[in-house]
């Protein structure tokens, strides 16, 4: 099919199998690894990017979900050069250790901020439900998203 | 794991192109969080997929006077944000328990409810609602009661060609008290080993009516007939229905598998009882 969509604010247009799974579509075709496959199977979060703002996984979502949508991911985050106060945030509080779960979790937060600029702890803690890590502990993440918060204004 | 890059998936913009297509031979796809993760894991799969989530009705929520309508290409997370959400807590408390912000996103009400998966979440409040399911085919509509749509785990009757238009839901008399909770081994994105969901309407601190759902311990969604009964009359306070727990577990007719045995299914059914008249009368 003829797949016309909105890349991280870039209008992109590729000829791929409808049934091509989004993730791959980034990763492969379109030079982005930053979104990660973790499980696959829609568990573990890693693949977390946004489809028109909500947050979607790319291991889930096919080619033909997002036909005419405006895809964020995590290269689309920084800006002009400069990091994400969400990505100086998981910076600064140590929430990265592996890095493997940080694109997915970075991409939830981005997703929360926007509809509740304000969240409580638990409000983060909920949201994050659906993004596993297996080594940093969520404390860590839960501080960055709640100081970035309080630090800025999603662009 | 396979690829899903031989499939053909057309994305018809009307109903009736719709129908077309899968009176064709071609298979619903919605958000895909079920069919994509099955597609992936069989070998035999359907050549031609037909996406549903640019059709008007079948996106549409609408509300009326004592009934809401919502469409089966309607995602958990657009029902939770709805009004619909405030007008109905049980549809509120029992949808925001579905996986994750993302699967609740991508995942939608018509998909669960063909799923047909004992488990499903979104099932337990239509069935206490008396939810009914209007189907769309290629020789017009049907409207049937939920409760006689789904058949076993998987299997609905829904017919070749025909798809689900929307779920049709009475608005219960009165205000009831909403319970529901799932007990699953994972908080988040469980699959409950039992659920239960109940409304209860009170008068004068004693039970005057209530439905009661229970997920996980029966083929399908039961409503257990002789619990509703013998609830009427009594009290909610902590500990009151712990005599009721034994005649709930011989209503349900669980299994075994990976995630839990029967055995515990069963204690789990009443414990959630027992939770549930703690629970409630709190809320008061
Ligand atoms: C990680 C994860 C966690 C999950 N957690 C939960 C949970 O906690 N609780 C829960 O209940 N479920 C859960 N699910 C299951 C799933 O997300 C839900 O059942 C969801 O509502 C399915 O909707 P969908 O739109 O994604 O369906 P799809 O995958 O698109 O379709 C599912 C099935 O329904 C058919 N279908 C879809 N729409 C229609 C229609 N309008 N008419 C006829 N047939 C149709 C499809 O052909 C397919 O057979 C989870 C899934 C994953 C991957
Ligand atoms: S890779 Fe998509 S959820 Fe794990």
């Amino acid at each position: 099919m003829r797949l016309e969509f909105e890349l991280n604010g870039r209008r992109t247009v590729v000829n791929i199998p409808p049934g091509r799974r989004l993730l791959d579509l980034l990763r492969e075709d379109l030079g982005l690894p930053g979104t990660k496959e973790g499980c696959g199977e829609g568990e573990c979060g890693a693949c977390t990017v946004l489809v028109n703002g909500q947050p979607t996984l790319a291991c889930l979502a096919l080619a033909a979900h997002v036909q005419g949508t405006a895809v964020c991911t995590v290269e689309g985050l920084a800006q002009a050069g400069e990091l994400h106060p969400l990505q100086n945030a998981f910076i600064e509080h140590g929430a990265v250790q592996c890095g493997f779960c940080t694109p997915g979790l970075l991409m939830a937060s981005y997703a929360l901020l926007q509809k509740n600029p304000n969240p409580t702890r638990h409000e983060v803690r909920e949201y994050l439900a659906g993004n596993l890590c297996r080594c940093t502990g969520y404390d860590q993440v839960i501080d960055a998203v709640l100081s970035a918060a309080k630090g800025q204004r999603c662009p | 794991m396979r690829t899903l890059e031989g499939l053909s998936i057309e994305r018809p913009a009307t109903l009736v192109g719709a129908v077309e297509l899968l009176a064709d031979g071609g298979q619903p796809l919605a958000g895909g969080t079920d069919l994509v993760v099955r597609l992936r894991q069989s070998e035999s799969r359907p050549r031609r997929l037909v996406y549903l989530g640019r059709i008007p009705e079948l996106r549409a929520l609408s509300v009326e006077e004592g009934s809401a309508e919502i469409g089966a290409a309607v995602s958990h997370a657009e029902i939770l944000s709805s009004p619909l959400a405030a007008r109905l807590p049980i549809l509120r408390q029992a949808l925001s328990t579905i996986g994750g912000p993302a699967i609740r996103a991508m995942g939608t009400l018509g998909g669960n409810v063909a799923n047909a998966s004992p488990a499903a979440d979104g099932l337990i409040p239509l069935y206490l609602l008396d939810a009914q399911v209007r189907l769309a085919g290629l020789t017009g509509e049907r409207e049937i009661p939920l409760s006689s749509f789904v058949r076993g785990p998987g299997a609905i009757d829904l017919r070749s060609g025909e798809l689900i238009r929307s779920l049709m839901l009475p608005f219960p008399a009165g205000t009831p008290l909403s319970y529901f909770r799932k007990v699953g081994r994972r908080r988040a994105l469980v699959i409950a080993v039992a659920s239960l969901g109940a409304l209860v309407w009170e008068t004068q601190g004693k039970i005057a009516q209530a439905r009661v759902a229970l997920g996980s311990v029966a083929p399908t969604v039961l409503r257990p007939a002789h619990v509703e009964r013998a609830l009427v009359g009594r009290e909610l306070h902590a500990g009151s229905l712990e005599d009721l727990a034994e005649l709930l577990s011989e209503e349900t007719r669980p299994i075994d598998d990976l995630r839990a045995t029967a055995a515990y299914r069963r204690q789990v059914a009443g414990s959630l009882l027992v939770d549930m008249a703690e629970t409630l009368s709190n809320q008061e």
